[in-house]
């Protein structure tokens, strides 16, 4: 049986790995999981400069899911190639560093001083509902998606994934620019911006207003947009949204996604990660699954 | 170690209005420590994350734990439900506790307001020192201090005055004339606030528990985090995780 899936040039031993933002860098959950046994750790937004992130509260629970605003609190670039990038070397994983910025020279910036160190492959958070300048400014307009695109290409000595947002009217349209203007891979969906209101405080339930909804009610808008997506660019496609267990990731992989990364539902069941490696291998015993790239876009 | 673990309920009671009290048998009791806390997960999976619920007591063979919450919401109403026998989907032992080697042999002040009463019992057990417990309630709705009571002097604050002093613990010092060298304290932000002051004021360490929405509970997510006089470790920006870094901080390191 072989789960191992390639993107990029970069081969994972499995097409498991974890949401940005949901995970930090593998400390905390190395503790519930062995982080060996994934595909991937796809890290925490890291800025050039420590980001403080927003004011509390940062999170709520919505039906199925939850809203968050942390408002990529993070500690610069120095700290993280000093300590983070270290403690994941300890580990047989690949290693995807999300980046964040505020400005393309932010970005930039960051991905010169990775490409000096030994990770894997970048993620481009275009896409975080959660700060005001940056991110998601970049992630919602197809032009100004490329334009960010094509620059950070011109910087980056790693492979570059493009974290897509959902908050835009036609997936298709962000996932094409970004392939045009040579990401090597999508990732997607980012949150789903929403909003909770307190009605006995008649107040904001987050105090950034808006929030991102992750967790498994979003699911169903995630497996549409992988598959739009995927069906729309020749680039691999990291597929995400409220994948709850193993089910979820074959679902994603059929819609076209070549990989697939748990976020919200790290917070549900801590050991939940691994448990999809072993699923997934369940599935491909059961249906005779000699190759998982038989199952990735299978369905039509 | 932290783990998610399936636990057992040994029995279950309501000891005020809408406060709950719920002995959970459970191998995580062998370490926790007084001020440390337990997520609670709502079998309702439209309620996903793990409730907040701090650990109010051990029992003596370290088999069991006891906690006692208030209803707040729907999940806390979910567990309200919980009979003896029933499973119980626990994540823990999460946080750090009360340092108690700060207060061992000193005056100390045990402080509880509200549902920031249950942890004080565990720390009154587990503290050797010149202990007086000062806890504060809305009215004569008490809970708990019939065990407090085992352990030190108990002064009651009553919001409404009908039992104890009227007014909250604060008044309370104020009128029973006492003194500490240390406080330790849970409660809500308004009396977190004032002994913060008044601890600066005296200047005597006070050791303060914190709440705040909680997503994953294990400093992974960075929900729930409190602006802090020094530069924190994890992200160098002045904001620590209540979940990991504390709950409970020394007051004069956090900007509440």
């Amino acid at each position: 049986m072989n789960t191992k899936v390639t993107i990029a040039g970069v081969e994972f031993k499995n097409p498991v790995m974890t949401a940005s933002g949901t995970f930090g860098s593998g400390m905390e959950y190395g503790e519930f999981v062995d982080l060996n046994k994934l595909g991937a750790v796809v890290t925490k937004g890291v800025a050039n400069v420590p980001w403080p992130g927003n004011p509390t509260p940062r999170v709520a629970e919505v039906y199925g899911g939850m809203l968050n605003a942390i408002g990529l609190q993070n500690p610069g670039i120095d700290v993280f190639i000093e300590r983070d990038i270290p403690f994941l070397k300890q580990y047989d994983t690949k290693i995807i560093v999300n980046v964040c910025g505020k400005t393309v020279e932010d970005y930039v910036e960051v991905v010169e001083r990775l490409g000096d160190t030994d990770i894997d492959m970048m993620e481009i958070n275009v896409s975080c509902p959660n700060v005001k300048e940056g991110a998601i400014a970049f992630g919602q307009k197809k032009e100004a998606l490329y334009d960010v695109t094509k620059e950070i290409k011109k910087h980056a000595k790693q492979p570059i994934i493009m974290k897509l947002s959902p908050n835009v009217t036609d997936i298709t349209e962000m996932a094409k620019a970004a392939e045009a203007a040579g990401a090597d891979a999508i990732s997607l969906i980012n949150t789903i911006t929403g909003m909770k209101i307190d009605i006995h405080r008649r107040a904001f339930a987050i105090a950034n207003k808006t929030g991102g909804m992750s967790g498994p009610a979003i699911k169903p808008v995630a497996v549409r947009m992988v598959y739009q997506a995927a069906n729309a660019v020749n680039i691999p496609v990291i597929g995400m949204g409220g994948i709850s267990n193993a089910e979820d990731a074959i679902e994603f992989i059929l819609a076209g996604a070549t990989a697939i990364s748990v976020g919200a539902m790290n917070f549900v069941n801590p050991y939940v990660t691994e448990e999809i490696v072993t699923g997934i291998e369940a599935y491909m015993d059961r249906y005779g699954v000699k190759d998982i790239k038989e199952l990735i876009g299978a369905v039509k | 170690m932290k783990e998610k673990v399936t636990a057992r309920v040994i029995s279950q009671t309501e000891i005020a209005n809408n406060i709950f009290d719920m002995w959970i048998e459970t191998g995580l009791a062998k370490e926790a420590h007084p001020g440390q806390f337990i997520g609670v997960y709502p079998k309702n999976k439209s309620t996903i994350l793990p409730r907040p619920i701090s650990i109010c007591e051990v029992n003596e063979e370290k088999t069991a734990l006891r906690i006692v919450y208030r209803i707040a919401g729907q999940g806390t109403t979910e567990f309200s439900g919980y009979h003896a026998g029933d499973s119980v989907e626990i994540l823990g032992i999460l946080g750090n506790g009360f340092p108690l080697e700060e207060g061992r042999g000193k005056k100390v002040f045990l402080m509880g307001g509200g549902i920031g009463v249950p942890p004080i019992l565990q720390l009154a057990k587990e503290l050797d020192a010149e202990k007086k417990i000062l806890v504060g309630y809305r009215d004569s709705n008490l809970f708990l201090k019939e065990d407090l009571d085992k352990y030190a002097k108990v002064y009651v604050a009553t919001e409404d005055g009908s039992v104890g002093t009227k007014g909250n613990v604060m008044d309370a010092i104020r009128e029973n004339a006492l003194e500490a060298d240390v406080i330790f304290a849970c409660g809500p932000m308004p009396m977190l606030r004032a002994i913060k002051k008044y601890a600066e004021e005296k200047n005597i360490p006070a050791y303060i528990s914190l709440e705040e929405h909680m997503a994953c509970g294990v400093g992974a997510c960075l929900g729930c985090v409190v602006k802090t006089k020094e530069i924190d470790h994890h992200s160098h920006v002045h904001n620590a995780r209540i979940c990991t870094d504390g709950p409970v901080f020394e007051a004069k390191e956090v900007e509440i």
